[in-house]
């Protein structure tokens, strides 16, 4: 490789000193310049010009690097992929492998020998996460419907438990069909006048939506309890065994029937359990789908809403039922989540849930299964791993969005699989 | 033509006015079965506009586009667009191609079927318990498919990418998606363009087959005269939005209102009425 | 009567408010046809810059007031300017030309990142300004109830004016202006006529955002408190304005962001506060659906 003519290295340095005089400027008032309360409704002022400097330092470098890789790297064969590319490749040759790892990896965690009760709820949150991230993956990966309110569906799902246990005395199992089935009639209701809007104009009112309910969660208190929203939401039984130490009269709780010492991690596991086997009936359901009619109608519809109605394919169906079905998953993660946390308050599901879980489907690429899983691990697990992370993960999250639209607009493990191959296979046509 | 002709689909003083501006001006005529009845006329004549009027994009200002099914008869201007596809038969291709470009050629002709295949899976239910019933209209599909992509020369890439194919594919491959809807009347906008001289005679050739093979009816746009001239049973002539002549190749050649519309006179043409875009920019920037 | 008057006299001043942050949304809508998300979080910014340039002012020991609001509304827009064309040059310009939600997620991205990049350094806790614009006066007394119109108020309501005026001067007259128009109208055929279009949606997005400081900065002084997510809700209240007014039209932002400010005070003022913002979300879905082209937008046209 032979380094570059003298030109284009001060083209480099201009450009990357460019650069760190704007990062330099930026960052004076908001870095550089820290407000602080000294009491008194007064405000005082911190500097921190050091920041600044290193901000500015790291924007030189980082561009100047960046410019320079991308030169060496226009030099070298266009058929080299790009590293990114390499790494999802990679990945997706494997997918059969670590997926069997990934979901034996899932199913043992409880009994792993560093396995805790604190793991293992870490492990349903993230687990909550994936479901919702693979619900809304039909709407937005599948469908190319933009939901910006997501979060609304898992909200009706969670108050339709709480009600029905609170007010006709329903247990967790008997309000599951019927959480998702009011979350999907929610799905079809705001679907039914907005779907024939522009994929942005859509976005922007389901966000609407998810806003509205929120502020209705909040504001009826006779119903919802308002903002100290419900609690003592009842605990998921197995098979009508309670987790509890002692059992209320005339029934036997889980620990007594199966001779077990009562351990309050019981009902954590069993909860754990939940949430995996609802999250891989989501994924389950998703993957049948695609090879269905549907499934397929939803894709193209994502590709092409004008052929698809010259195609005679009714679009307004095609799109409620990706609405309803996404909202129905959401409900059923609800559902779970009022369940396991025992109480829920509209503090739960504001627009930034929403905007998390798009996130979670977004960075692990649209339409991809395994891609979610790995950002919704990324995401819950990043505050563990120190205070710093805990602090910066939505930011990091937040520019990780802007960078894969950028650079891979499809996601870090976009890759299509297609529905159906014809058989026997063509000779020697390969797919992309 | 052998015998008697069947009359397919009967336009009747179809108007369609935009703003004031009159793009389609008072226009019958009637596209038989059997028949490829062709819409030329110079640029902004009107064509995509009449072709938008009978696939539902638009909704007409004036006038009745009755499709003759056996003996029912289906007012194209009361339904609602995805039923002209799906009820009355019509199928389409588009000027700027219209694949569904992430998925693979058979996924376009699957997608294409999506109505039998939908009613096959009992709305999904059959489908997600992989009945048989559902698994043989999904064989059933895939060879209605393999059948079309034989006959279009598209079988070898049948798992590629609908994006990924050379320009000239795609058309080919639009038409077969159109195929696959099983229509009565298939509508093809400027089938033609873009193709070489070899393609375009191919073109032909094909358009001429699935005439006397499917027995349905072809109406088409097209500037290329090769073509149109060479395989028109009747063609319309458009010109500022009004029937100007309608007949054979031969009356049409001969017809001095024609030969003055296209040659006669210099003066400029007043703006396109139609949202046409003859030059780049397709949606899939891919010209050969 | 009097009640009604002072709501009124409120729902102008928020309204003008809104109506400078619409016109950000309604311009970069009307160019390039997205939806800048994170236009919300740029009159956050601008809010935030001028909270620091206030205490810093005081710090020095500028006194008059009218010229330490002069500095603070000229630092304002030219930090916040800044963050505009950033913005746009790292989030959007990649992405020019490709799919219609790429930009739209690509600008949530950024809206969460300037959201937590303000609450990270600036800390999440209410900045407190104590009130510097003080005085009104008394318009209108009857049955014991005094309509007041605060100095404040007066100022951002003249402000907006005068911003107002100023900018469709700009946009009517000026060598950019004509740019911009022309790009609205047809950004391919512009550039062919060698109009450097990255310059004019920069200048776009740079104009929108001043005006969005500015909106900022009244906020600022007229609520007295600034955090870092007030970008959201003022955010969509702005778009719900541009909407209403017809998006990718100038008297429109104006005209729908005083109506957003005047339904959302008589909603407050007669009905009840905690369903306020709900009549706003209602609008936007209901404008949305009835009429996407708003009250002064011309209606799009779908293309086959």
């Amino acid at each position: 490789m032979a380094v570059p003519p003298a030109g284009p290295w001060s083209g480099l340095v201009r450009d990357a000193l460019v650069a760190a005089l704007v990062a330099g400027l930026l960052a004076l008032p908001f870095v550089g310049l820290e407000t602080y309360d000294i009491g008194g409704g007064a405000l005082g002022i911190r500097t921190h010009f050091d920041r600044v400097a290193i901000a500015i330092a790291a924007v030189f470098a980082g561009r100047f690097l960046y410019r320079l890789l991308r030169q060496l790297y226009r030099e070298r064969p266009p058929s080299a992929a790009p590293p990114l590319a390499r790494i999802a490749a990679w990945g997706n040759r494997r997918a059969a492998a670590i997926t069997l790892v990934g979901l034996g990896f899932a199913l043992a965690l409880p009994f792993l020998p560093m396995s805790s009760r604190y793991l293992i709820d870490l492990g349903t949150t993230v687990l909550i996460y994936v479901m919702l991230g693979w619900g809304l993956n039909i709407v937005v990966g599948l469908a190319g419907l933009l939901d910006l309110g997501y979060v609304a569906f898992y909200a009706v799902g969670a108050y339709t438990f709480a009600l029905l246990a609170h007010n006709l005395g329903f247990t967790f199992w008997e309000a599951l069909p019927l959480t998702g089935l009011v979350a999907a009639s929610f799905g079809i209701i705001l679907g039914f006048p907005v779907l024939r809007l522009r994929g942005d104009y859509l976005a922007i009112v389901t966000l609407g939506f998810g806003e509205i309910i929120r502020i209705v969660l909040l504001n009826w208190s006779a119903m919802t309890g308002g903002p100290n929203g419900i609690s003592e939401i009842p605990r998921p039984t197995f098979f009508s065994l309670p987790f509890a130490r002692n059992a209320p009269e005339g029934t036997t709780s889980f620990a007594q029937f199966f001779g077990l010492d009562f351990s309050p991690d019981h009902r954590v596991i069993f909860l754990y359990y939940v949430i995996l086997a609802l999250a891989l009936v989501t994924n389950w359901f998703t993957l049948r789908i695609r090879r269905l009619p549907v499934g397929r109608a939803w894709e193209a519809l994502r590709e092409d809403e004008i052929a698809c109605r010259a195609l005679g394919i009714n679009p307004t169906n095609v799109k409620l039922s990706a609405f309803a079905i996404g909202a129905m998953f959401g409900g059923f993660a609800g559902a779970f989540f009022a369940t396991r946390q025992g109480f829920i308050s509209p503090e739960s599901f504001t627009f930034m849930e929403s905007a998390t879980i798009l996130a979670i489907v977004v960075l692990g690429g649209m339409g991809s299964q395994m891609g979610v899983v790995l950002a919704a691990i990324l995401l819950v697990t990043a505050p563990e791993f120190g205070r710093a992370f805990a602090e910066f993960r939505m930011l990091v999250f937040g520019a990780a969005m802007v960078a894969i639209m950028v650079w891979r607009p499809g996601g870090l493990l976009a890759r299509r699989e297609p529905s159906l191959h014809l058989e026997p296979r063509p000779t020697a046509a390969q797919s992309r | 033509m052998s015998g008697e002709r069947v009359p397919l689909l009967k336009i009747e003083h179809l108007t369609m006015r935009f703003d004031g501006l009159v793009a389609v001006d008072d226009l019958s005529f009637t596209a038989y079965r059997r028949e490829i009845t062709a819409i030329i006329g110079p640029n902004g004549a009107g064509k995509t506009t009449v072709f938008n009027c009978l696939t539902g994009f638009y909704k007409p200002s004036a006038g009745r586009l009755a499709m003759l099914a056996g003996d029912e008869t289906l007012l194209l201007e009361r339904m609602e667009g995805f039923r002209i596809a799906s009820d009355a038969g019509m199928a389409r291709t588009f000027q700027n191609v219209r694949l569904f470009a992430g998925m693979t050629v058979l996924e376009n002709l699957i997608v294409a079927q999506h109505n039998a295949l939908m009613a096959a899976s009992l709305f999904s239910i059959a489908g997600l318990l992989g009945l048989p019933r559902y698994r043989a209209a999904e064989r059933a599909a895939i060879e209605r498919a393999r059948h079309w992509l034989d006959r279009l020369g598209l079988i070898a890439r049948a798992d590629w990418v609908a994006g990924a194919l050379p320009y000239g594919d795609q058309r080919r491959l639009e038409i077969a998606r159109a195929l696959c809807t099983g229509p009565r009347l298939l509508c093809l906008d400027e089938p033609a363009a873009g193709l070489n001289p070899r393609e375009s005679a191919e073109l032909n050739t094909l358009l001429l087959g699935i005439r006397d093979d499917e027995g349905i009816g072809i109406l088409l746009i097209e500037h290329d005269m090769s073509v149109v001239m060479g395989i028109s049973d009747q063609i319309v002539v458009l010109d500022h939005g009004r029937k100007i002549a309608d007949g054979t190749a031969a009356e049409i050649r001969a017809d001095p209102k024609v030969i003055k519309a296209y040659l006669g006179e210099e003066e400029e043409a007043p703006l396109p009425a139609e949202t046409e875009a003859h030059i780049g920019f397709s949606r899939t920037g891919n010209t050969c | 009567m009097a009640y009604f008057l002072q709501q009124l006299i409120n729902g102008l001043t928020l309204g003008s408010i809104y109506g400078l942050i619409a016109i950000g949304y309604t311009m970069v809508y009307g160019i390039i046809g997205m939806i800048n998300f994170a236009h919300g979080e740029i009159y956050m910014i601008g809010a935030f810059v001028s909270v620091t340039a206030f205490v810093l002012l005081g710090l020095i020991g500028v006194s008059p007031v009218p010229l330490a609001l002069a500095i603070v509304l000229l630092t304002a827009m030219l930090f916040t300017a800044l963050y505009g064309w950033a913005v746009e040059r790292i989030a959007y310009r990649p992405l020019r030309g490709s799919s219609r939600l790429a930009p739209l997620i690509s600008a949530i991205g950024m809206s969460i990142f300037l959201q937590n990049y303000a609450q990270i350094t600036q800390g999440a806790r209410l900045k407190p300004m104590p009130p510097l614009v003080e005085g009104g006066f008394t318009v209108f007394e009857s049955g014991g109830f005094a309509v007041r119109l605060s100095v404040l108020q007066l100022l951002i309501m003249v402000l907006t004016l005068v911003l107002m005026a100023g900018f469709t001067t700009v946009i009517a007259r000026s060598r950019l202006g004509r740019a911009q128009r022309a790009c609205e109208q047809d950004i391919v055929m512009a550039s062919l006529l060698g109009i450097d279009v990255d310059r004019v949606i920069s200048a776009t997005f740079v104009m929108g955002a001043a005006l969005a400081a500015v909106a900022g900065v009244m906020v600022t002084l007229y609520y007295g408190v600034v955090d870092f997510f007030i970008g959201f809700l003022a955010g969509v209240k702005a778009f719900t304005a541009a909407v209403l007014g017809g998006i990718g039209s100038l008297p429109g932002a104006m005209l729908g962001g005083l109506l957003i400010g005047l339904i959302e005070a008589f909603w407050s003022g007669y009905f009840s506060v905690e369903y306020k913002d709900l009549s706003v979300f209602a609008i936007l879905i209901l404008v949305l659906v009835f009429r996407p082209s708003g009250l002064l937008g011309r209606p799009e046209v779908e293309k086959v």
